[in-house]
């Protein structure tokens, strides 16, 4: 029997406000533990939450862009559980009257694009951590700086059928986040935590298997494996007979294993209640409807207007909006040289391969969008040939400076005129007899080499058609 | 005169003119707290540096010592809710009514008794020791706010804050003889009153007279940033609201406050009052209020829910009490839960969490809130006829120490009168409106609609100057 997955998320993603959603503590990473504290987020007896509205508009701005409702009236509910770095014994969230509901995020798979329904989002207070001492510590230590940061979480229908989509459908909710600015959506930072309900079906069955719920999912690189692995684990109880139970697992890493946390009946009883202490959060349409017009053109619209206006084909808008920095440097390179596909080209090619092999983001690269724009543009013109642009982007990345001026100045230009090369040519005829003769005797392909000695001769400023033209036209000649 | 007589406006004059200082009005009190309290018991902390520390010479409390119960936070002083595990809790901020009472200059001069947590109805549940009805030592001083009360009544302070969650502040009020206000909810911020259930909880004066009570609230009332739950409206002079005629005013009485198992002397007293009242010209009618029957099931049931939630904090790890021996975390938390918390208070911790499991909410917390519903709506429904209710505060006059701590229901049912108004938010005063046969106060409480406050010290004020209650030095038991 051939079986498929139902995978449905919780995402957590946090909001990058100055400030703790109740407090006005600094929500700044890194500083030295407990110093982003105060009585309120360290739940001292008697103080009490004050809503920052910027996490509010954080959040509508997400539920917005996830293409949400916004409940008008939503309520904040107490979760009740004992953990140390809880202050409070309870974590202010939201359950039944969430923030959003009814949402959608579209995602590229190989089969075409497909809709994952969002089923609500929600805003609510991060806990802190828990530090476990090292060797012979045997003491645990509770930080309490990231207590009362805001985070929504956004649950997912379970809409997503393999591991695969599960992944695209992150980076695509990391790159609404980034474009909207309420997150950096970090997943190795934990600003974006995920966890997940798999359970598995015969293919074709409407009915929905027992699931598991896969949490510690911590980094984009884990979230297929860690499905895979759960998926796979799955099928092999079934068809040994046996039965899903539904637990709680926990993905281990260092193993490639989903390992067993709790059992359903250990789950907690968290005794969710409104909280007293917090007014329902009452937004008004006009709130809303501000707050919408504020939002920037996201990666759908983009991607769409990349296709519309610039003739580009659906994967190269796809690449080129799934960050906005790089759609942003894309649409400043071509106020330099308006060569919508050519700039694509390169930006795609190009400037991404090199910011993969270092590992750094657009916004921290040595060059900027003017300086590949008129790299770009001595290409397209002839001015120097396609490889000396790749060596000339090369230089830049290292050096700086104006493409223009380190063309004129290293003496990259393109020759192109017929009598210069042709005295190349006569040389690399002359010092190649044995290829000569190979291709006379009818192995054209060599010609090949024939046209590498003469870009070499010429370092790369020949270009290659007209070079494999003359040569062409010189040997046929030696034919006759 | 003796300075610990005083009533705060007394006091307030004397000061003004020069003729006592501040030290000597606080050393007066140090010195009645020495000879008396030993016998009473209402204090927990004694603040004796606290006179040096007053900053602002001018304000309207100005050298006025006021004790405040010790579930209020008091920066750098102990605040104990009554209870072993915040024996040794030292606040680092101080809650809103406190920084306001700091601001006009008053001098804070103790930490009064309390039931732990603010769960009890007769002071009895502190972890400490019990305080004692200055009335009537083998008494009761009613509660939770029973230090608090019983400080006022045995002239250990001027006036005191109090916090009121079922009736925490009236029924101690009427127990001891002095006047208590639970004012609307929102109204004073809750910003440093450890919770105990967050949508009840008010702090509210208790002191000597009506007069000083519209003067304390005026203060310590009006919008908070730090409280979300604070009503958005500024506070004002209520003291403008006394001497006001109370002609064609109308008075609701309702039947259901004086069945109940309300004693009959102190209804006598009451109706009395109510009486005498009608001889200026006030409108006496009846009124229904039909739902009172479910309050004291859906007071237990809301509060406890919302009291298990609050009190999850006290889990020994970040301050308070944390037990010495433990073997790992989930013993840890059981075991300095178990010996941090009173009886009464893991009653309520217990019957809390039941109510909200999943389960049991919709069957209970669920239920409750909608009957909460329909309590408040049966004084809307009354207040379209009459501008204020009046009743007995609570069903009977002060009880003997360890008559009802083994029967926790009875002991529930004496705040049967007052916690119908606290579940509807309204504002609410307990008057001593005379003595029953055992030569102990009887109280009145008059309800108003929601910020109604001013009807409370018109009527109040009033009534105050035509009951037989004369605000006399206590007998203290003897
Ligand atoms: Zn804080």
């Amino acid at each position: 029997m051939e079986f498929e997955a139902v995978i449905g998320l919780e995402v957590h993603v946090q909001l990058n406000t100055d400030s703790k959603i109740f407090c006005s503590c600094s929500t700044a990473f890194g500083n030295p533990p407990n110093t982003n504290v105060c009585p309120i987020c360290l739940g001292m007896p008697g103080t009490l939450p004050v809503l920052n509205v910027k996490a509010v508009e954080y959040a509508v701005k997400a539920a917005l862009a996830l293409n949400c409702r916004i409940n008008d009236i939503s309520v904040f509910a107490r979760k009740n559980y004992f953990y140390p770095d809880l202050p409070k014994g309870y974590q202010i969230s939201q359950y039944d009257k969430p923030l959003a509901t009814n949402g959608y995020v579209l995602i590229e798979t190989k089969g075409g694009q497909k809709r994952i329904r969002i089923k609500r989002v929600h805003v609510e207070e991060d806990a802190g951590k828990n530090v476990h001492g090292e060797g012979n510590d045997p003491y645990s230590y509770v930080d309490l700086n990231r207590a009362g940061v805001p985070l929504i979480e956004i649950v997912t229908e379970p809409d997503i059928s393999t591991p695969e989509e599960a992944r695209v459908f992150l980076t695509k909710l990391r790159t609404i986040m980034r474009y909207l600015g309420v997150s950096n959506a970090d997943m190795e930072k934990g600003e974006l935590r995920c966890d997940a309900n798999v359970s598995i079906r015969p293919k074709g069955s409407n009915e929905l298997g027992v699931k598991t719920e896969i949490k510690n999912i911590n980094s984009f690189k884990f979230v297929a494996k860690a499905l895979e692995y759960e998926i796979e684990r799955q099928i092999l109880v079934i068809k040994a007979g046996g039965r899903i139970e539904q637990e709680t697992r926990l993905w281990n890493a260092s193993l490639g294993i989903t390992e067993t946390m709790r059992k359903k009946e250990m789950e907690h009883d968290y005794r969710y209640f409104p909280d007293p202490d917090l007014m329902p959060l009452v937004l008004k349409p006009e709130m809303i409807e501000k707050w919408k017009k504020e939002l920037p053109e996201l990666p759908d619209k983009r991607k769409a207007r990349f296709m519309e206006d610039y003739g580009l084909s659906s994967y190269d808008s796809e690449v080129l909006t799934s960050e906005k920095a790089i759609a942003d440097f894309f649409e400043s390179a071509l106020k330099f040289y308006n060569n919508p596909t050519a700039i694509a080209n390169w930006v795609t090619v190009e400037l991404m391969s090199r910011l993969n092999r270092e590992g750094i983001e657009i916004v921290d690269a040595p060059i900027e969008a003017w300086q590949l724009a008129k790299i770009v543009k001595l290409v397209e013109e002839n001015v120097i040939t396609g490889r000396v642009g790749k060596e000339l982007l090369d230089i830049v990345w290292k050096e700086g400076g104006d493409p223009e001026e380190i063309v004129k100045k290293r003496d990259m230009i393109q020759i192109s005129d017929a009598s210069s090369l042709e005295v190349v040519v006569d040389e690399v005829i002359k010092e190649c007899p044995a290829e000569v003769e190979k291709y006379l005797s009818g192995k054209t392909k060599v010609i090949g080499y024939l046209v590498g000695q003469v870009m070499k001769k010429t370092r790369g400023r020949a270009n290659p058609q007209f070079v494999t033209e003359l040569l062409e036209k010189k040997l046929s000649e030696l034919k006759r | 005169m003796e300075l610990h007589r005083l009533t705060i406006l007394e006091a307030r004059n004397l000061l003004e003119k020069g003729e006592i200082s501040p030290s000597e009005l606080f050393g007066a009190f140090l010195a009645r707290i020495e000879k008396v309290d030993p016998l009473i018991k209402a204090y927990i902390t004694i603040c004796e540096k606290e006179i040096e520390d007053i900053v602002e010479k001018r304000g309207k409390l100005y050298g006025i010592p006021i004790a405040v119960k010790d579930n209020i936070c008091t920066r750098s002083i102990r605040t104990t809710c009554g209870s072993r595990i915040l024996e040794n809790f030292i606040p680092p901020y101080d809650a809103t009514v406190i920084s306001k009472l700091k601001k006009e200059g008053a001098v804070i001069i103790g930490k009064t008794n309390m039931d732990e947590f603010a769960m009890g109805s007769s002071t009895e549940n502190s972890a400490f020791f019990a305080t004692r009805n200055p009335w009537d030592l083998e008494r009761v001083p009613g509660g939770s706010s029973g230090g608090s009360a019983a400080s006022v009544a045995a002239d250990l302070c001027v006036a005191s804050l109090g916090s009121d969650t079922g009736g925490s502040i009236r029924q101690p009020a009427s127990f001891c003889g002095v006047v208590g206000l639970k004012p609307t909810y929102g109204r004073v911020s809750r910003f440093g009153l450890v919770a105990f259930a967050s949508s009840l909880d008010q702090i509210g004066p208790i002191t000597k007279d009506v007069a000083d009570c519209a003067y304390l609230f005026s203060i310590i009332s009006g919008f908070d940033p730090l409280d979300s739950t604070s009503y958005p409206i500024e506070s004002e002079d209520f003291t403008k609201y006394l001497g006001r005629g109370v002609k064609n005013l109308r008075v609701g009485i309702p039947e259901e406050y004086f069945a109940l198992g309300v004693d009959r002397e102190v209804k006598e007293v009451v109706l009395r009052a109510v009486e005498l009242l009608s001889g200026e010209g006030v409108e006496v009618l009846e009124v229904k209020l039909p739902h009172t029957e479910y309050a004291i099931a859906t007071y237990y049931i809301i509060a406890s829910a919302e009291a298990s939630s609050n009190l999850e904090r006290y889990d020994g790890v970040k301050y308070g009490f944390r037990v010495g021996d433990y073997r790992n975390l989930d013993d840890m938390y059981v075991k300095t839960r178990t010996f941090g918390f009173g009886k009464e208070v893991k009653r309520r911790i217990m019957m809390g969490t039941f109510s909200l499991a999943t389960g049991y909410y919709d069957a209970y917390f669920l239920r409750a809130s909608k009957i909460r519903a329909l309590i408040k709506r049966d004084f809307d429904e009354a207040f379209r006829k009459v501008d204020v209710i009046i009743t007995p505060t609570a069903p009977t006059t002060a009880f003997k120490l360890g008559e009802k701590l083994e029967d926790p229901l009875t002991m529930y049912m004496s705040d049967v009168l007052t916690v119908p108004s606290s579940l509807a938010g309204l504002p609410a005063m307990n008057l001593p409106c005379g003595l029953d046969s055992n030569n102990l106060p009887v109280g009145l409480q008059i309800i108003a609609p929601l910020f109604r406050e001013d009807l409370l010290f018109t009527v109040g004020y009033v009534l105050e100057s035509l009951v037989p209650f004369e605000r006399k030095e206590v007998p203290l038991g003897v």
